[in-house]
């Protein structure tokens, strides 16, 4: 078998052959419960230069596609059909003969960059190691360190490094997140494959980077001509880039369409009812046509006045600063939606008022009490009158207790209620969440992710609290299981009337469920106002920049918005 | 999917049990090792209960109603393991002997796990002056090799010989004492972990006071490895006990059968060809320490996902279980539940 290591010359295919071919393909992974058809029959194929979105929801099946093309599947699994690329089955290559195709006709670029690198080498020899594995087989030359290197630096430059002949040398901790993203891609492309896999690329990353990544890979498309499968459950991320999508269920292909199609006339019922779970941000506003913040009438519940909460530093670092100044309230009755991208304070401002952080400077007052000088002792009388959701409903209850102690578990802290009491107190609040009574006797892992959020809900709100505070109550979710969520946490928000601090970093869910919103950036409140207001007018710098690099689930929007934030990046 | 509803099956007890469980989910050669593991203790433990019955002579006898019993005997005839210099049945102190190491076993780890598992949840959990000076004399004792920590308590307790329970006694509690600072770690390691785990913070927001989260959310997550370290750290203490008796800091022969003690006195009859009085009291040993090792080993292996070996997949050709309910039971035991 002789091979060819000039990658270019690849290329030489006619135009209209696909690149990859996947032919019913079928993966059944053996497990303690059985074996489960992860993917049941799948039939797709990649033409030259087209972006192939595979959307779904966890479960589905598209991330073992995707490991799939690249031969990554773990021992347990076994797989059928065919997986064809350049005309080489992955499924049933010889080992040796997969380790050339990776990498030079095929690269994968991972969900999480900080981990897909490793943190004991520059990224140029990391990179360099896959154009050094591709030469020196049968008939090619080895490629000096040098040239490597070279080639490393060309391959940086192509994703959009700066000083790549510098950069070349650090190490992946002295690169941000959405770079070292980059990095990855750049590493994925050192050897041109004709196709990318792009694994959720950019689901770990803001929203700001985000769009930065797409705009990347959509130039690698245009300039390179390469394929990209992208795997994402993100529809905005598919609105914005693919050309063409595949949505899967249950390890089935439910439907495939070109992207403009798909969204404007989705066929299938299950598609039809994903789009529609979908938050648009502008669409459903919780704070539609109102003029001024309501719910003013009352003593405010949270008053925060130049909060500062500071984590102290190592020997010799100064401390950070979480939060840096930060003045707000909320009132009775009213919805105050956070929101903030990673490291803005967030999630530390939500801690902080529950009594998980301690307050380091400023006054923060919640229901009247000071957290500046927080006690335990004084402050557990207060804490029936708080609720607190979780961001993952999975960490959230105590494997060994069931649905109905956990739920309970606040009752029995503050009123001391008989067995029976607290049945039936449990048997209500599951039936407000919409759960069956009998759920009570389950086991936290008996029940879906979506059903364990509710579950969750039922304990913040089992002794009536005044404020409720959800930290991405919704963020671990599926969209179609976040849409009902949502609506349940609406409509339970309306009938008991209790505050609610909302943390997300997804401005769209904010808007559907919060009157007043605030946006946080780097710790500092950087924009408060109406809802509706900040998201269609904002004023700062930031606020605009973080909205127009949302990509909204509609191909012909998006075209428009993304030519908006480009003008908008380049004043 | 939200809409999916699991029935929630009600495992019978057989299902729950740690050894058993692990049985029923093991295949091939992890099966064997347990199953020979499983095998080697049950016999460790038939023996030491029903020693009484199943020795044919007492650990201290050497003559009965036809006289005193020859002295270094080939095994055959009346002895069937022969008998030692001193006249006693080899057999019979094997047999009395499992009946020991198992009295030291269960005084030790009890002894060692009540002290061991407290110390580490509220070292662990509470944190500060308490959790270092805990870890530091953990650490101290750790420094030590095991026996000769086990030496030193032995004699501080009661100068180094004594009858049945206070020899046990001692050597449980210079096991005990090297076997704490394990405990301890490995529960503190597991409370730290814990304690920055959602549901344990959800409690600290409903209020919980630090006894109730301590001793309802943190203990019986925390505690799941202990049926592996137990059987590992029984071996580990008849080895210390044997070593003991071998260096003359065991039981005294009148009052319990120890192996180690036995394999001391074997040892100038090693030389003149005696090899009965060795060989026996050593397999004791040797079977009983790798039975609990693969019992422990095993346990191990299955309790890790990515080690536990499992039938191919699509192997039996029979349609199996939902995808939705086998996707969560996967979940399930990704989490370690």
């Amino acid at each position: 078998m002789t091979i060819n290591i000039d990658s270019a010359s690849d290329r030489s295919r006619p135009a209209d052959q696909p690149v990859l071919e996947i032919d019913h393909l079928k993966v059944t992974f053996a497990t303690d419960g059985g074996d489960v058809y992860a993917v049941k029959d799948v039939s797709l194929d990649v033409r030259s230069g087209e972006v192939l979105a595979i959307v779904g929801e966890s479960g589905s099946g598209k991330t073992v596609t995707a490991k799939t093309i690249l031969g990554l599947l773990p021992e347990t699994a076994t797989s059928g059909g065919a997986v064809l690329i350049n005309g080489n089955n992955v499924i049933s290559v010889s080992a040796a003969k997969l380790r050339q195709i990776r990498g030079r006709d095929v690269a994968m670029v991972f969900q999480e960059p900080s981990t897909a690198l490793n943190p004991v080498f520059t990224v140029g020899w990391q990179i360099a190691e896959g154009i050094r594995a591709h030469a020196g087989g049968a008939g090619g030359k080895r490629v000096s360190a040098k040239d490597a290197k070279v080639r490393a630096i060309e391959a940086l430059r192509k994703v959009g490094i700066p000083d790549p002949e510098h950069r070349v040398n650090y190490y992946p901790h002295q690169f941000s997140g959405g770079q070292k993203q980059r990095v990855v891609i750049a590493a994925a492309l050192a050897l041109n494959p004709g196709l990318i896999v792009a694994d959720e690329p950019t689901t770990a990353l803001d929203v700001t980077v985000q769009a930065e990544i797409l705009e990347l890979l959509r130039d690698l498309r245009d300039k390179y001509g390469t394929s990209i499968v992208l795997i994402t459950h993100n529809m905005g991320v598919v609105a914005d880039l693919a050309d063409r999508v595949v949505v899967m269920y249950q390890g089935d292909v439910v439907e495939e369409a070109p992207v403009r199609v798909l969204f404007a006339e989705p066929k299938q019922d299950y598609t039809k009812k994903l789009l529609a779970a979908v938050p648009h941000l502008g669409r459903n506003s919780a704070s539609e046509g109102l003029r001024e913040r309501a719910h003013q009438g009352s003593p405010v519940l949270v008053e925060a006045t130049n909060l500062t909460i500071e984590y102290p530093g190592r020997l010799g670092t100064p401390a950070f600063k979480a939060v840096d100044g930060v003045s707000f309230t909320v009132s009775p009755g009213e919805v105050f939606g956070l929101v903030g991208e990673s490291g803005s304070g967030k999630t530390t401002i939500g801690r902080a008022i529950a009594g998980l952080n301690r307050t380091t400077g400023g006054s923060l007052k919640v229901l009247g009490y000071e957290m500046l000088n927080l006690k335990e002792r004084t402050f557990k009388p207060l804490r029936k009158n708080i609720g607190f959701v979780f961001q993952d409903p999975a960490a959230s209850f105590n494997p060994q207790l069931t649905i109905g102690d956990c739920v309970a578990e606040p009752m029995i802290i503050h009123t001391n209620p008989s067995p029976a009491q607290a049945r039936k107190r449990v048997a209500e609040l599951l039936e407000s969440v919409q759960l069956p009574a009998s759920y009570a006797q389950r086991y936290p892992h008996e029940l879906s992710g979506g059903q364990r959020q509710r579950a969750s809900l039922a304990r913040a709100l089992i002794l009536n609290p005044r404020l409720l505070i959800a930290d991405e109550p919704t963020s671990a979710l599926d969209v179609s299981v976040q849409a009902k969520v949502l609506e349940l946490f609406k409509e339970i928000q309306a009938e008991f009337g209790f505050a609610a601090l909302f943390i997300s970093h997804d401005l769209a869910v904010v808007d559907i469920l919060s009157q007043w919103v605030g946006v946080l950036y780097k710790g500092k409140l950087v924009e408060q106002g109406i809802g509706s207001q900040v998201m269609g007018a904002p004023q700062h710098d930031y606020t605009k920049r973080l909205i127009a690099s949302l990509p909204v689930p509609d191909p012909d929007e998006q075209a428009r918005r993304r030519e908006a934030h480009r003008a908008l990046l380049t004043q | 999917m939200g809409t999916t509803v699991l029935e929630p099956k009600k495992k019978s007890l057989l299902n729950r049990l740690p050894v058993s469980s692990h049985i029923r989910q093991s295949v091939g050669l992890q099966r064997t090792m347990l199953l020979i593991g499983v095998v080697l203790c049950a016999v460790f433990v038939v023996a030491a209960i029903f020693a009484p019955v199943l020795a044919p002579y007492g650990y201290s006898q050497i003559s009965d109603d036809a006289g005193s019993f020859p002295a270094q005997a080939e095994p055959g005839g009346k002895h069937l393991m022969g008998t030692t210099v001193g006249g006693y049945d080899v057999l019979s102190r094997m047999i009395w002997g499992s009946q020991t190491a198992m009295a030291v076993i269960v005084a030790a780890v009890l002894m060692s796990i009540f002290l061991g598992v407290f110390l580490g949840l509220v070292s662990g959990y509470f944190g500060g002056w308490l959790d270092r000076v805990l870890v530091v004399i953990a650490d101290a004792i750790y420094a030590f090799p095991t026996l000769l920590v086990a030496i030193v308590m032995s004699i501080a307790i009661n100068k180094g010989q004594s009858g049945f329970w206070g020899g046990i006694l001692a050597c449980g509690f210079a096991i005990t004492a090297v076997f704490v600072p394990q405990y301890f770690r490995v529960i503190r390691a597991e409370t730290i972990r814990l304690k920055a785990e959602p549901f344990v913070e959800s409690a600290q927001v409903v209020g919980a006071s630090s006894a109730r989260i301590i001793s309802r959310h943190i203990f019986s997550n925390a505690t799941r490895t202990l049926p592996l370290i137990f059987t590992l750290n029984a071996s580990e203490a008849i080895l210390t006990l044997a070593g003991l008796g071998f260096l003359g800091f065991g039981i005294e022969p009148s009052s319990a059968a120890e192996w180690g003690f036995d394999l001391n006195k074997a040892m100038s009859d090693a030389s003149s060809g005696i090899w009965w009085t060795g060989v026996f009291p050593g397999l004791a040993i040797v079977l009983t320490v790798v039975g609990l090792t693969l019992v422990g080993e095993s346990i191990n292996d299955l309790n890790d996902p990515r080690l536990r070996g499992r039938k191919a997949a699509g192997a039996k050709g029979a349609p199996g279980p939902s995808t939705a309910a086998a996707q969560s039971a996967i979940a399930a035991n990704v989490r370690g539940l």
